[in-house]
């Protein structure tokens, strides 16, 4: 209950600060760009308010307590990618000052063609964006309320949002975001202190893991639940130990298999391994669809492999169990039936926890290869979100713009230095979340784990107020933008070019409610992917998209439409089917065999996806050199002269 | 402005920033570069004990952001002084 307070409050705050901003939103530049004069401080606070989505708030917190170090990767990226922006975009971009994204494709080459493909992007991105903000709702809630269907945290949260963007646009969330940048670093930042004056410091189990890596975390024994939704249907057992399962609800098991998977010539005796203690049935490791009885349990025993030829070395497996059915299950050891002390299925040992290379980076086989990946959608990705790239027309000038990101980046890294925390604190805290492969609520649940009665619950309260906060503000920001797309960009550019700035907000109030609903339906369908993955994929599409199309639009003379059209349709285009090939793959929708090195490469198509998009836009803007825009020089002038010189011109002012 | 002053005044002024831009680019993209590499290479070194947190774990989840704040802070100084020049020039 005290958690729900809160989440009421930060609600309630949105949403009248939103009503109480709209009312001084007037303009269509207003609507649009909060009438380009957002101080720095307040665009800045605004930015990183709308930049630290439910990726940020609870997404690295989890999947650093799943994955350790190298989870790390995901908020230095994100971080990471603002110096990028900075360098190369910020200011030029400014300068050109339109209202979209798409203007800057359209103005800068002369092409409407280029708006269609340019908005498409927009869209793709972010619909990608909202599906892990969606997921972060349904999961705050349910870690509020456990009996809460997934689903109404998204209806509640996409609803509110929906209805504040509408009335407002622009204007009216610039001052609700940069409010929600502070509550966001507050509700990080002063729970985690509390936490670990309980739970002890951030440097002990990071040390501890150090010194024993073999170690692996218990579960405590408690009822854990595991939904029937691929891929989080299963849990993988520890090869350390024996464990043992009791099952407290009827269930069916769609099958065993082993982790890592046999090579050629290995073999496994799975014919002991498993026993159904006091039941009659004995269970059939190679069976498919097996009926689990209510209070059956089973004891895992270890897989030993045996590798041809070799007779001494016996490395062990680990046993995978999937479900087609809810699972309602506890685990223990065989000596404390009762008192859980099991190995937590899914955690890795704390060696490879701890150290670089680990679960995250190496379950392909190549961890290098996924790491650089990894980093350069991040990095690329961040300068080429649409909605964090409007962003830019909102300062007064390409100066200011600058200086913005230099704040952004001081106000990131303060809140992004206490993500991790969270997730170390979550692997000594609140083990019982491994098993269901959710690790993402780690950071609503873990205040409560504390004890002290109702303080855990206020602190919960706090930080399940800022996760609220996260997916609110960016899913506002991507609202704008998309619903800016449909209105400015398809409707007012291409649909109806003549249509007043009057008829071109209602267009942009009806997009938002199309919009809005859509990605509330998109959200239900990812409810086991891991949030912060969802969010590398959205980055890759814009790395390969929008991030050479603003470099190299920015820096080089020579690009044409047609370069750039081809560069990131091409580029794109591939980053998007690599990466749904393989969400569909994990669903069970597709079902194909890849090998590992193209499995890394589709999983993190940025590698090679943002070279590819260069190179494209090079070789066909050479092979095109006559369409190189006649007045390049000029636009050049505009895009990095100082204002003062009086070069510089928006292209689109006030209406 | 005809053609040819654009021209050359456009390209005196993003060469100046590309230049700025690309040093600082160069400095973090080593370090973006060379940490995953640290980590493969001298895995004992990453891993050594400092105040409890492995070394690596220390630049990457403590270290790294006074690092961009450092050096984002080189580019607007630089980038804004460059802009000042500019200015000067062309008034005179």
């Amino acid at each position: 209950m005290t958690e729900l307070m809160f989440v009421i409050a930060v609600t309630l705050f949105t949403i009248l600060l939103g009503i109480w901003a709209t009312k001084k939103s007037k303009t269509a530049s207003d609507f649009f760009v909060a009438g380009r004069a957002v101080s720095v401080f307040w665009n800045a606070s605004a930015i990183s308010g709308e930049y630290l989505s439910a990726a940020s708030f609870m997404g690295i917190a989890g999947l650093v307590m799943k994955n350790g170090y190298d989870a790390m990767w995901y908020p230095a990226g994100y971080a990471a990618g603002y110096l990028f922006l900075l360098l190369f975009i910020a200011g030029p971009l400014r300068r050109f000052g339109a209202f979209t994204i798409p203007d800057f494709a359209e103005g800068r080459f002369h092409s409407p063609a280029f708006r269609k493909i340019a908005v498409s992007f927009v869209l793709f991105i972010g619909f990608f964006y909202t599906m892990p903000q969606m997921k972060g709702a349904g999961a705050t809630m349910q870690g509020i309320f456990p009996t809460w269907p997934y689903w109404l945290g998204i209806v509640i949260v996409g609803s509110v949002i929906t209805f504040n963007v509408a009335l407002g646009g622009m204007k009216g969330i610039t001052l609700v975001q940069a409010a929600q940048y502070w509550i966001k670093v507050f509700a990080i930042s002063v729970p985690c202190f509390v936490v670990m004056s309980v739970l002890g410091s951030y440097s002990e189990p990071i040390r501890d893991a150090l010194v024993a890596p073999a170690e692996i975390p218990y579960v405590t024994g408690d009822v854990i639940t595991i939904k029937p939704i691929a891929p989080n249907n299963a849990f993988t057992l520890s090869s350390a130990g024996k464990t043992m399962v009791k099952f407290e609800e009827d269930t069916v098991i769609s099958g065993f298999s082993l982790v890592p998977k046999l090579k050629e010539g290995e073999s496994a005796d799975t014919s002991n391994v498993i026993t159904n203690i006091g039941g009659a049935q004995p269970i059939d490791f190679k069976g498919k669809s097996i009926s689990i009885p209510k209070d059956t349990l089973l004891q895992f025993n270890v897989v030993k492999i045996k590798k041809p030829g070799e007779q001494t070395e016996i490395p062990k497996a680990s046993i995978k169990v999937e479900f087609s059915k809810l699972a309602k299950v506890r685990f223990s050891s065989v000596r404390n039936l009762n008192g859980g002390k099991a190995y937590a299925p899914n955690a890795p040992a704390n060696g490879r926890w701890v150290k670089p290379f680990g679960p995250l980076t190496s379950k392909n086989g190549y961890p290098l290869l996924y790491t650089y990946s990894l980093i350069i959608a991040l990095v690329c990705g961040t300068a080429g979100l649409p909605h964090i790239l409007v962003r830019f027309y909102t300062n007064p000038d390409g100066k200011a713009a600058k200086r913005t990101t230099l704040w952004v980046m001081v106000m990131l890294g303060a809140f992004y230095i206490f993500t991790p925390i969270w997730g170390v604190l979550g692997r000594v805290g609140i083990p019982n979340l491994y098993p269901t492969n959710n690790t993402d609520p780690a950071i609503i649940k873990l205040p409560t784990m504390i004890g002290y009665g109702d303080m855990g619950h206020v602190l919960a309260g706090i930080t399940a107020a800022g996760a609220f906060a996260a997916f609110m503000s960016t899913f506002s920001g991507l609202l704008v933008s998309m619903s800016g797309a449909f209105a400015h960009d398809i409707y007012g550019k291409i649909l109806k070019p003549e249509s007043t700035p009057e008829q071109r907000k209602t267009a942009f109030k009806v997009a938002a409610v199309v919009v809005g609903v859509v990605s509330m339906l998109l959200g239900l369908a990812v409810e086991s992917f891991d949030i912060a993955m969802m969010v590398g994929w959205a980055f890759a599409i814009g790395a390969a998209s929008y991030f050479p199309l603003l470099l190299l639009g920015s820096w080089w003379r020579g690009l044409t439409a047609k370069g750039a059209a081809t560069g990131m349709l091409v580029g794109g285009l591939s980053s998007l089917a690599a990466i749904v090939t393989t969400m569909l793959i994990d669903k069970k929708i597709l079902s194909l065999e890849l090998s590992p090195l193209t499995r890394s490469l589709m999983e993190q198509p940025a590698i090679w996806g943002v070279p590819l998009s260069i190179i494209l836009m090079i070789v066909v803007s050479k092979a095109s050199a006559k369409q190189v825009p006649h007045d390049v020089d000029w636009m050049m002038l505009r895009l990095h002269a100082p204002e003062e010189l009086g070069h510089s011109k928006d292209y689109i002012g006030e209406h | 402005m005809d053609q040819e002053k654009a021209s050359e005044l456009s390209k005196k002024m993003m060469k100046k920033q590309l230049r700025l831009s690309l040093s600082v680019a160069i400095v973090f993209v080593v370090v973006l570069v060379g940490l995953p590499l640290f980590n493969l290479y001298a895995p004992d070194l990453a891993k050594t004990d400092l105040g409890g947190f492995s070394l690596t774990w220390l630049i990457l989840g403590l270290l790294f952001y006074p690092l961009t704040w450092m050096l984002s802070s080189w580019f607007v100084r630089g980038s804004e002084k460059i802009e000042r020049n500019i200015i000067e020039e062309e008034s005179k």
